[in-house]
C-alpha cells in the first residue's frame, strides 16, 4: 500500500513538471494519453465493474466532442465547452443505455456497437450539422474564463496540459471515489452474482443505467478536450474502431484493477511512438501485442507487476 | 412508381446475396464454435484482394481466380482456426472479441502493407458485360449472377448441413458439443473444418464483389458492422435467420438509399435495435 502512494505522488509531480522537462510534442503525447485515460476509466467502469462489454463508447465520445466543438464556434468559452460536451455525452448515454441495459453479454455488446455505429453514420451523413466528412474545421482554443473573474489564455501548448491535466485528475479522484463507495460496491455484485443482488431488493437495471451514464459523461469529457487540441472534429473518432481503443488500454492495464486503464492508455501511446519510428504499418505490431495479450497474460499489466515483479525483486 | 419499387427491389436483392454470404461464414461459426468474429470481415477482404490479384493483375482466367482466393483464404483460415482460435473458446467473451479485432489490426496493415492504400476496382469479366431490360430499365448482367449465385450457395449450404455426413456432425455438436465429443466425434478437426468452410463462404462475398465494387483496405471493417447487424436480427448462430436477415438489411438499404438518403445505413441499425429489444434473440432464435 505503502508503495502505491509513494508511485502516486511521484506520478503526479511528473506530470506537474512535465512542461518544464519536455517540449511541445511531448506534451501533446500527454493530452493524448490523459484523454485515453478518462475515456478507458469510464469504459472500464461498465466492463471491470459492472461486467458489461460496450463497444460503443466511440459514439459518446464523438457526441462530447462535436457538442464541445460547437459550442466553441458559438461562443469561445472553454469551460462552456467541455462542460456541454460532458453533459452531451451523459444524456445521450442516458436515452441509448435505457435500450441497451435490458441486455447483457453479447447482446449488450452488439447493441451498444450498432448504436455507437448510428452516431458514426449520423456524423457523416448529417451535413448540416455535423459538417460531413470535411467534419468541424477552425475551432479556436478558447481562453478559460469566468467573465468578469478570471481569463487564462489556452493558446500555449503548456497551459492548455495543465488545464486537461487538471480536469483529469480531477475526473479520476471521482471515479476513485464512485468505485469504492457502496454504489461501486453494488455494481460490482451485479458483476459477480446478478441473482443475489436483485433479491437484496436492488434495482439492477437502474444501476445498469446509472453506471452506463457515467461511463458516457466520461466518454463524453475525454472527447470535449479533443477539438481544443486539434482545432477539428471529424467522423472517424465515431468509428467503432474508436470504440476498441479503450478496450484494448483497458485490457492491456487489467481490467480488475482501477489504475488498469491509466497504465494501458500510457502503454499504447509509449508502444505506438516506438513502432511507428521503424514503420508506418504499426498497427500489424500493435495486433500481435494485443493478441499475444490475450493468449499468454489476460490479467494485465498491473497486476503481472504486483503479482509477479515484484516479488520477484522483494526475494532479491 | 410500381417499376422503381421493383427495380429497386432487385438492386437491394443482389446488394443481400453479399450480405448473406458474408454473414453465413459469421452464424455459423458461432453457432457451432461459439465465437463471435470479427476479423470475419478480414476474410471477406482478403478475398477480395486475391481474386484482384489473379484476375485483375495476373489476368488468370475468372473461375480460376475465385477457386485460388478460395483455397488462399481457407488456408489462412486454418491457421488461425489451429492456432489462435483453438485456445479461446473457453475464456471470457471480451478477451475473445479483442483476440479477433487484433486480426483486423494486423490484416488491414498487411493488406495496405502489400497493395497499398488505394481503392481498385478490376474490369468486369466479358461474358458479364451488358444488361437487360426490366419494367423499362436496364439491369446488369452481374447483378442478376449474384442473385442466383447467393441462392445457389443457400442451398447447398442447406443440403450439406441437413443430407450429409458432415452436415450432421456439425449439428449435433452445435447442439451438444460435450455429448457429440463423448459419441466420437473429432471436436478439434470438426471445428477447424468449419472455420474454414466459413472463411472460404467469406473469400467467396469477397471474390464476387470484385468486379463490381471497390477493393480497398477498410472494406473488411465496414462489411462486418453490417454482418453483425444482419445476424443479430435473425438471431446469433442460425443460418435461416442470416439469410432472412441479409434480405432484410438488403432490401431496406437499398430503399433506404432512396427515401432517406441521410439515414441510408441507419435504418438497417433501427431494425436490429427494434429486434433486440422485441425478441433479442433474434427473429429465428431460440
Amino acid at each position: 500500500m505503502k508503495l502505491k502512494t509513494l508511485l502516486l505522488i511521484a506520478l503526479i509531480l511528473f506530470l506537474l513538471f512535465l512542461p518544464v522537462l519536455g517540449g511541445k510534442y511531448l506534451l501533446y503525447m500527454a493530452i493524448h494519453i490523459l484523454i485515453l485515460s478518462v475515456f478507458a476509466l469510464g469504459f472500464n467502469l461498465l466492463l471491470g465493474y459492472t461486467g458489461l462489454l460496450s463497444f460503443g463508447q466511440a459514439g459518446f465520445f464523438a457526441i462530447g466532442s462535436y457538442a464541445c466543438a460547437k459550442i466553441l464556434l458559438i461562443t469561445p468559452s472553454l469551460l462552456l465547452g467541455i462542460i456541454a460536451g460532458t453533459l452531451a455525452g451523459g444524456i445521450s448515454a442516458l436515452i441509448l443505455g435505457y435500450f441497451c441495459v435490458r441486455h447483457t453479454r453479447i447482446y449488450f455488446s452488439m447493441l451498444t456497437l450498432s448504436f455507437g455505429m448510428m452516431i458514426y453514420s449520423l456524423a457523416w451523413k448529417w451535413r448540416e450539422v455535423t459538417g460531413g466528412d470535411d467534419g468541424l474545421v477552425g475551432i479556436p482554443r478558447a481562453p478559460l474564463e469566468i467573465p468578469g473573474v478570471f481569463s487564462i489564455n489556452m493558446s500555449s501548448m503548456g497551459n492548455y496540459y495543465y488545464f486537461v491535466l487538471i480536469f483529469s485528475l480531477i475526473a479520476i479522484f471521482i471515479i476513485y471515489q464512485i468505485v469504492n463507495s457502496p454504489f461501486g460496491l453494488t455494481l460490482k455484485g451485479i458483476r459477480d452474482s446478478e441473482n443475489r443482488v436483485a433479491y437484496a431488493g436492488i434495482s439492477i437495471r437502474t444501476y445498469r443505467l446509472l453506471s452506463f451514464t457515467i461511463a458516457g459523461l466520461y466518454a463524453g469529457l475525454a472527447g470535449s478536450f479533443l477539438p481544443p487540441l486539434e482545432n477539428t472534429v471529424t467522423p472517424p473518432i465515431a468509428h467503432w474502431t474508436h470504440s476498441a481503443e479503450p478496450v484494448m488500454v483497458t485490457l492491456l492495464g487489467g481490467i480488475h484493477t482501477f489504475s488498469g486503464p491509466i497504465v494501458g492508455s500510457i502503454l499504447f501511446y509509449i508502444i505506438k511512438d516506438i513502432i511507428v519510428r521503424f514503420t508506418q504499418y504499426w498497427l500489424i505490431l500493435f495486433g500481435s501485442i494485443v493478441i499475444l495479450l490475450v493468449l499468454v497474460f489476460r490479467g494485465g499489466v498491473v497486476i503481472f507487476f504486483f503479482e509477479k515483479i515484484l516479488p520477484w525483486f522483494k526475494r532479491k | 412508381m410500381l417499376e422503381k419499387l421493383i427495380f429497386q427491389g432487385l438492386i437491394g436483392l443482389s446488394l443481400s446475396m453479399y450480405l448473406w454470404l458474408l454473414a453465413a461464414g459469421l452464424t455459423l461459426v458461432f453457432g457451432v464454435l461459439g465465437v463471435l468474429n470479427f476479423a470475419h470481415g478480414s476474410l471477406f477482404m482478403l478475398g477480395a484482394y486475391a481474386t484482384f490479384t489473379f484476375y485483375g493483375k495476373l489476368g488468370l482466367n475468372f473461375w480460376l481466380s475465385i477457386l485460388l482466393s478460395l483455397v488462399s483464404v481457407g488456408i489462412i483460415g486454418a491457421i488461425l482456426e489451429r492456432f489462435f482460435f483453438r485456445r479461446i473458446y473457453e475464456i471470457d467473451l471480451p478477451y475473445q472479441l479483442i483476440l479477433t479485432f487484433g486480426f483486423i489490426l494486423i490484416f488491414d496493415d498487411l493488406v495496405k502493407m502489400l497493395w497499398g492504400g488505394v481503392a481498385m476496382i478490376p474490369p468486369l469479366p466479358n461474358f458479364f458485360e451488358g444488361h437487360f431490360q426490366i419494367v423499362g430499365r436496364s439491369f446488369p448482367y452481374y447483378n442478376l449472377f449474384i442473385i442466383f449465385a447467393g441462392a445457389a450457395v443457400a442451398l447447398l449450404l442447406w443440403l450439406t448441413l441437413e443430407k450429409t455426413w458432415w452436415g450432421r456432425m456439425i449439428r449435433a455438436s452445435a447442439s451438444d458439443r460435450e455429448m457429440a465429443n463423448a459419441i466420437g466425434i473429432n471436436i478439434p478437426l470438426l471445428f477447424t473444418t468449419v472455420f474454414v468452410f466459413s472463411a472460404m463462404l467469406a473469400a467467396l462475398g469477397g471474390a464476387l464483389g470484385t468486379p463490381v465494387r471497390v477493393v480497398a483496405p477498410g472494406i473488411g471493417t465496414a462489411m462486418i458492422i453490417q454482418a453483425f447487424v444482419i445476424t443479430v436480427i435473425g438471431g446469433l448462430g442460425n443460418l435461416k435467420g442470416a439469410f432472412v436477415g441479409a434480405l432484410i438489411v438488403g432490401i431496406l438499404t437499398s430503399f433506404g438509399i432512396l427515401l432517406f438518403p441521410i439515414f441510408e445505413m441507419f435504418i438497417a441499425f433501427v431494425v436490429m435495435a427494434v429486434v433486440l429489444m422485441v425478441k433479442p434473440e433474434g427473429l429465428f432464435g431460440k
